[in-house]
C-alpha cells in the first residue's frame, strides 16, 4: 500500500485514479475509457483501498453508498409496514386484544412481530442509527479527498486528462491576442483564473461541490436532535387530568410545579349574536368557539417527601386556550381535551306508600360520608358503596374501578317507623331490596358533574437542534442545487491551444458560457464529446 | 499515516456507537419505567393513615418493611390481603413492618374493605399518587420488600400467595 508519485511529481494516495495535480490517470483500467469518470475528482476513497482490520472492516462497509441506499430502502419498507395497522398509541383497547379483534389473523401476526409500535421499537430505531453512522462515514470517505483533490490541482494538466474531458477541442492557429481576449472574458463572467506558463484555468462555483456534505451535516445535527429528546429531561410530553377545584403536581418537572384548575369552560358560537353566519351555524349545529381552563400555577417552597402536603407559592394565573399555553420554565401546558365526570348524586327519602320525601342527601362520590343524618330521626347509612359497579363473576356486586362511572350504594334507612333500619341496594335505573319490601326508597334526585380538563404538558429542548439540522440541510441543498462548479481549462499542447472544460451539472450552461467566452477570438467553439459518443452509438 | 488514520476511524466510530447504545438504552427503559431498583435505597414518603397517625418510610429503619400497593377495587388485593394480615401477626413482634398504601380512593371504601376484612396493619390513602408515582408503580397489587438497612430487596407485581407472603417477610426479617 504505496503512495503513487505522478511523472508531474505530485504524490498521491494509494488508490487514485486521476493524479490530483495533473490530471494524469494513474489507474490502467481507466485508460482504456474514451471520456473521465470525474466523480470525486478520481480520488481515492480510501475505504476501498485499506481493508485490514475489523475497524477498516466496518468502516467500508459503512463507507458504501450501495450500502446506504439499501439502509434506506429498508427502513422506508418498513415504515410502510407500520401504517397498514393502527399503531398501538391510537387505539383504546389493550392491544393483545384489539388487533385479532378488528383484524383476525393478520392484526395477531402484525402484533405479534411487534409492528403495533413500530416506529418506537429498538430495530427500527437501529435501523435510523445505522442510516446515521452511514451518512458520517461516506461523507468523511469522500468529502476528505475530493477536498484535498481539489485543493492540489494544477493549472497544466496532463494530455491524457485534457483530452477526455466531456467538452474538448482543439486549435491550430494560435494569437496570443486571444487568450487575453479569452481571460477578459471569463474575468468578467466571475470565473477565478490561475494562469501558469501561459496556460490558463478557470473555475467558479467550486463551494457547490460542498453542498451534499453541509446538507448531510444538517441531517446528522437533526438526528442527533431526536437522540437528545431521550436524554431525561430533554423532551416532556405528558397528558395532565386536573378535576374542576384540584390541584395536582405538573408531571416530569421534579415535584417542583403544581396547577390548580378553577374552572374549565366551554364556549359554543351563538347564532342570535352571529347573525351573519346564522344559517352556517343552524346547518352546522353547536360550534365550538372557546375550550378554556381557568388554573393557577404554583411553585412548591422548601423540601417535600412524597405523600406530604406540599408547600405552595402561587406563581400566576391564567387562562389556557387552544394555542394559548400556559408557558414558565421551558414547559407548556395546552389545552387539549376536557370531560365530564359525575361528582355528586341526590337522593330522596321517600315513603313510598304516601310519597313524600321525608330529606334530601347529596353524595359526593369522591369522598362519600358514611352516615348522613336528616332530622327528626330519619338517617342514612352507607353499607357498601361501587363507584364502578358490576356483579363479578360469582356474582357478588363490586368495582371495576375506583373511577365513579357507574356509583352503586347498599344504603341501610333508618326511619321512625323502622328504628332497626331498611337495606336497599341503589345502582342507575336500579334498585334492590334484598330483604323483602320496604316502607321507605331512596329516590334518586339528580347528578352533578363536574369537568375535567385535558392538557398537555409539553417541554422541548431539543427542538433548537433540530431546527437547526433542518436549516442547515435546506442550505446544503440550496448550495448544492443553484450552483455548478465550472472549470474551463485552456492550455498549450504540441504547439495547439487546447479548450477542455467540466461542470458538475447543467452542461448545456456551460456550453453557452464557453461560446461567450469564446466570442471575438478564432478559437474554435469544443465539441461536447459524450453527445458525439451517443450519435456514434446510435449511428452505428 | 496508517496508524493516525486507524486511531480516527476507531475514535469516530466508537463515538457512533456511543449514541446509539445510548439511545437505544433509554428506548429500552423508557418502556419499563421502573423507577426504583432493587439494591437501591427505598425512596422515603410520609402518610397518614386511616387513624390519622403519620408513617414515614425513614423512621422504620432497623426494620423490614412490607410495602403494598393496592386497590379496594382490584380482586387479587382483596385475595392477598388477608393472607398479609395472618403473617403480619406471626412477623410484626420479628421486626417486620407492613404499610400499605392505597391509591386514590375513598376513605369510605378503605375503611369498610378494613373493617370486612379486619386489618390490623396501617393502610394509607395516596390521595395524589404521589407515592405510586416515585415507586413508579404500573399494576396492582404491587409489592416491595425494603430491609432494615432501607434498601429494595424485591419488587413483585400481582397476587400473593399465603407462602409467599411468609418467604417475603422471613426474608426482610431484622
Amino acid at each position: 500500500m504505496k503512495d503513487v508519485k505522478c511523472e508531474c511529481g505530485h504524490v498521491n494516495p494509494h488508490g487514485t485514479v486521476l493524479c490530483e495535480a495533473c490530471g494524469k490517470i494513474l489507474d490502467e483500467e481507466e485508460n482504456k475509457n474514451h471520456l473521465l469518470d470525474m466523480r470525486y475528482e478520481g480520488s481515492a476513497r480510501r475505504s476501498q483501498t485499506y481493508n485490514k482490520t475489523i475497524i477498516d472492516k466496518i468502516w467500508n462497509f459503512f463507507s458504501s453508498v450501495k450500502v446506504g441506499v439499501w439502509l434506506i430502502v429498508i427502513t422506508l419498507i418498513a415504515s410502510i409496514l407500520g401504517t397498514i395497522l393502527p399503531q398501538e398509541m391510537y387505539i383504546d383497547l389493550p392491544p393483545e386484544v384489539y388487533y385479532q379483534q378488528e383484524y383476525g389473523w393478520f392484526g395477531k401476526l402484525y402484533y405479534q412481530l411487534g409492528f403495533h409500535d413500530l416506529y418506537g421499537s429498538w430495530w427500527y430505531l437501529l435501523l435510523i442509527a445505522l442510516i446515521g453512522i452511514s451518512l458520517v462515514i461516506c461523507s468523511l470517505d469522500r468529502v476528505v479527498p475530493l477536498y484535498k483533490a481539489l485543493k492540489a490541482q494544477r493549472v497544466t494538466r496532463h494530455e491524457g486528462f485534457l483530452k477526455r474531458q466531456r467538452i474538448f477541442g482543439v486549435n491550430h492557429h494560435i494569437d496570443d491576442n486571444d487568450l487575453a481576449i479569452v481571460k477578459q472574458h471569463l474575468l468578467q463572467k466571475h470565473y477565478h483564473v490561475r494562469e501558469e506558463n501561459g496556460d490558463l484555468l478557470a473555475e467558479k462555483g467550486r463551494f457547490s461541490r460542498w453542498g451534499p456534505y453541509v446538507n448531510h451535516v444538517g441531517l446528522i445535527i437533526f438526528l442527533f436532535g431526536g437522540m437528545l429528546r431521550f436524554v431525561p429531561g430533554m423532551y416532556v410530553n405528558e397528558n395532565l387530568w386536573i378535576r374542576e377545584g384540584e390541584t395536582a403536581v405538573v408531571p416530569e418537572t421534579g415535584e417542583q410545579f403544581y396547577l390548580q384548575n378553577n374552572q374549565f369552560i366551554l364556549q359554543h358560537y351563538d347564532k342570535d349574536k352571529n347573525k351573519t353566519f346564522e344559517k352556517a351555524l343552524e346547518r352546522a349545529g353547536d360550534v365550538v368557539k372557546n375550550y378554556q381552563s381557568n388554573v393557577v400555577l404554583y411553585k412548591r417552597s422548601g423540601k417535600k417527601i412524597p405523600g406530604e402536603t406540599p408547600k405552595l407559592k402561587k406563581v400566576k394565573e391564567y387562562k389556557v386556550r387552544v394555542n394559548h399555553p400556559l408557558t414558565f420554565d421551558g414547559y407548556s401546558v395546552y389545552q387539549a381535551s376536557f370531560r365530564s365526570e359525575m361528582n355528586a348524586m341526590t337522593f330522596a327519602l321517600t315513603n313510598k306508600k304516601t310519597k313524600k320525601p321525608v330529606g334530601e342527601l347529596k353524595i359526593n362520590l369522591l369522598n362519600p360520608k358514611e352516615k348522613y343524618d336528616l332530622g327528626n330521626g330519619y338517617t342514612v347509612e352507607i353499607l357498601n358503596y361501587f363507584p364502578d359497579f358490576e356483579f363479578a363473576k360469582n356474582g357478588e356486586p363490586s368495582t371495576k374501578s375506583r373511577v365513579p362511572n357507574n356509583p352503586a350504594f347498599v344504603f341501610r334507612m333508618f326511619t321512625p317507623e323502622k328504628p332497626k333500619g331498611e337495606t336497599s341496594f341503589v345502582a342507575i335505573r336500579q334498585t334492590i331490596e334484598p330483604f323483602g319490601n320496604n316502607t321507605y326508597k331512596m329516590a334518586f334526585k339528580g347528578i352533578d358533574t363536574k369537568n375535567v380538563s385535558g392538557l398537555i404538558v409539553r417541554k422541548d429542548s431539543s427542538l433548537w437542534v433540530i431546527i437547526l439540522g433542518g436549516i442547515l440541510f435546506m442550505i446544503g441543498v440550496v448550495q448544492g442545487a443553484y450552483w455548478n462548479h465550472r472549470r474551463i481549462w485552456v492550455q498549450h499542447k504540441n504547439g495547439e491551444v487546447w479548450i477542455a472544460a467540466h461542470t458538475n451539472k447543467n452542461w448545456y450552461g456551460l456550453k453557452r458560457e464557453i461560446e461567450r467566452v469564446l466570442e471575438n477570438t478564432k478559437l474554435d467553439l469544443p465539441k461536447d464529446q459524450f453527445q458525439n459518443e451517443q450519435t456514434d452509438k446510435e449511428g452505428a | 499515516m496508517k496508524k493516525q488514520r486507524l486511531i480516527m476511524r476507531t475514535f469516530i466510530l466508537a463515538i457512533l456507537v456511543a449514541a446509539v447504545g445510548y439511545t437505544l438504552y433509554a428506548n429500552f427503559m423508557k418502556d419499563h419505567k421502573q423507577r426504583v431498583e432493587v439494591g437501591s435505597q427505598a425512596p422515603d414518603f410520609l402518610l397518614t393513615d386511616m387513624q390519622g397517625n403519620k408513617h414515614q418510610l425513614s423512621e422504620y429503619k432497623g426494620k423490614g418493611v412490607f410495602l403494598n400497593f393496592w386497590g379496594t377495587w382490584c380482586p387479587p388485593c382483596k385475595k392477598e390481603m388477608p393472607y398479609i394480615n395472618n403473617q403480619y401477626q406471626q412477623f410484626k413482634d420479628q421486626g417486620v413492618q407492613v404499610l400499605s398504601v392505597d391509591i386514590q380512593e375513598s376513605e369510605l371504601a378503605v375503611n369498610q374493605f378494613a373493617e370486612r376484612f379486619k386489618l390490623d396493619f396501617p393502610i394509607m390513602i395516596d390521595k395524589d399518587k404521589e407515592v405510586m408515582t416515585v415507586y413508579g408503580v404500573d399494576k396492582l397489587p404491587a409489592t416491595f420488600l425494603i430491609d432494615k438497612n432501607g434498601k429494595v430487596v424485591k419488587y413483585f407485581t400481582g397476587e400473593l400467595t399465603e407462602n409467599m407472603v411468609r418467604e417475603f417477610m422471613e426474608k426482610i426479617k431484622p
